[in-house]
């Protein structure tokens, strides 16, 4: 049985990733368990500059998921690769894939650039659902344009593989996909959260201290599965498919509809043990559905 | 930091919207007072951060205030139910600073931790003064069970139905001590830290998503960086507090 997938040519040793910003800088988790079993980390997003992030509250409950509004939180690209990365490799000799944000493309190419030159990097994750402060706060994601032109710019400074992290908040992301793939990406990741808000009705106002916040958890699966398989129809380049995944049965609907590899977000914050349970269950989900190599089941939906 | 199965041995109402609950399981990870548990509840998301209030080998007990809809649901469960705990989160109360008359002050659901802090102190020859704070005389609980620990027990209630009418800080202001630690509404926490003559520890509440620091959902600003309060806290030194 075959559980290892190609990535933009980076062999994993299995499809589960555990999504940025849910799984900090990984090395805490080996509390509790051996990460040294995921197919590779994308760690917590980051910007070229240190950011607190939002005000409190920045946690909502919904229905069958989450909505966060932490806002970036991190220390910023340098004491990444220079603190957090090592601390990381320490104990974990998998694929890092390091997570990207910026407010400008200058931003981007400079974070870009200085982790496509970091030995501990494997691969770049470009998120581009950050407003765009040149642009009257606009997300870069939102238009084909502004997602071409950053990807372009990112692919210019770097030799590892980029991928581009999508939006679900756009009318038609299979566009912003391929204007992604015109832009030169190796591969695209989706899908992000989903633009959400809540209201506390004893005080009747908005609950968390950014008013709104991205929504996550199985209440998203559905979603991601649809636009995966769209994304699909649309691009030649692989897909991380993301976006509530909580069990291997998750993973393998959502190779079916077109990913390459999967992410695993929320669930990692509602069990710390989330992704190893689930790559442990993958082989038992396969021979249940007649799956002897996961590799071979991207896009079989189409 | 721990993930196990704990089954319930009684869950009952101990004052208004307030519940006690013992449980067994492996309290292994459980290393000190101040600590809470991340509870996993069905039908619901994100599991529920309980404060500890004291624990021995094999058996935790918690007390919780209902205040929402999880709650709720904790409340109306019985012996025999089991739930899933993630336990020996938070870094809790640092007790090799409390010199030999302590302060403990609690106010309403801040009351818990400071039982299983009593005991641990009084057990090592310290002789705390502990305040209670609540609102009303209904919302009074476990003011005997300190008094059984030795402990010297004042209970403020804010209209004065029992005890000292007003606030903790009313009840402090004679009070000699060497150290203090409290939890409480934030409120609360703030008038101790103007009012306190010491230094001492303040345990911080704030909405969580994971529990264990994976997801930055509780960060807030210290004089030495940024602090995770499910993860470097709950528990901030009151040197390093930023309000």
């Amino acid at each position: 049985m075959n559980t290892k997938v190609n990535l933009c040519g980076v062999e994993l040793q299995n499809p589960v990733i555990p999504a940025s910003g849910t799984f900090g800088f990984g090395y805490e988790f080996t509390q509790w368990y051996d990460i040294n079993c995921l197919g590779a980390i994308s760690v917590k997003g980051t910007t070229e500059k240190e950011r607190f992030g939002n005000i409190q509250p920045r946690i909502a409950e919904a229905p069958s998921g989450l909505l966060n509004a932490v806002g970036l939180q991190n220390p910023g690209i340098e004491a990444v690769l220079a603190h957090e990365l090592p601390e990381l490799r320490k104990v974990y000799s998998q694929p890092i894939i390091a997570n990207i944000s910026g407010f400008s493309k200058e931003e981007y190419v400079k974070s870009c650039a200085l982790a496509d030159a970091d030995e501990n990097v494997d691969l770049i994750e470009v998120n581009i659902s950050c407003p765009n402060v040149h642009a009257g706060g606009m997300s870069f994601g939102t238009e084909a344009s502004s997602a071409l032109e950053i990807t372009k710019a990112v692919k210019a400074v770097c030799k590892k593989p980029v991928i581009i992290k999508l939006t679900p908040n756009v009318t038609d992301i299979a566009s912003i996909a391929k204007a992604c793939e015109d832009g030169g990406a190796d591969g695209v990741s989706l899908i992000n959260t989903l633009l959400a808000m809540r209201i506390d009705l004893k005080t009747k106002k908005p609950l968390l201290g950014n008013v709104t916040g991205g929504l996550s958890g199985p209440a998203v699966f559905p979603v991601a599965v649809r636009m995966v398989y769209q994304v699909y129809n649309a691009v030649k380049i692989p897909i991380i498919g993301m976006g509530g995944v909580s069990s291997a049965e998750d993973v393998i609907e959502l190779m079916l509809a077109g990913a390459t590899a999967v992410q695993v977000g929320a669930a990692n914050l509602k069990d710390p043990c989330a992704c190893r349970d689930i790559i442990a269950n993958l082989p038992k989900a396969m021979e249940k559905y007649n799956i002897t190599d996961l590799s071979k089941i991207t896009g079989g939906a189409h | 930091m721990k993930k196990s199965i704990f089954e319930i041995i009684e869950n009952r109402s101990i004052a208004k919207d307030v519940c006690l609950m013992r449980l067994t399981g492996d309290t292994s990870a459980i290393t000190a007072p101040g600590q809470f548990v991340n509870i996993e509840l069905e039908g619901f998301y994100l599991r529920r951060p309980i404060s500890v209030c004291d624990w021995e080998y094999g058996v935790l007990t918690i007390i919780y205030k209902v205040v929402g809809k999880g709650t709720e649901k904790m409340s109306a469960m019985t012996a025999g139910e089991k739930l899933e705990l993630l336990t020996g989160l938070g870094n809790g109360y640092d007790m090799t600073l409390s010199g030999e008359r302590p302060l403990l002050v609690g106010g309403g659901a801040g009351v818990p931790p400071m039982y299983g802090l009593c005991r641990r102190l009084t057990a090592q020859g310290k002789r705390p003064t502990v305040i209670l704070g609540f609102n009303t005389a209904a919302d009074v609980f476990f003011a005997e069970e300190f008094k059984a620990l030795g402990a010297n027990v004042i209970v403020t209630t804010v209209d004065g139905g029992v005890g000292v009418k007003g606030f903790v800080t009313d009840a402090m202001k004679e009070l000699e001590y060497s150290y203090f630690y409290s939890c409480g509404p934030e409120p609360m926490l703030k008038a101790l830290y103007n009012a306190s003559a010491t230094e001492g520890q303040l345990s911080f509440e704030e909405r969580m998503g994971c529990g264990f620091g994976a997801c930055m959902g509780c960060t807030c600003k210290t004089k030495y960086g940024n602090k995770r309060i499910c993860k470097d806290g709950p528990v901030l030194k009151k040197e390093e507090v930023v309000w």
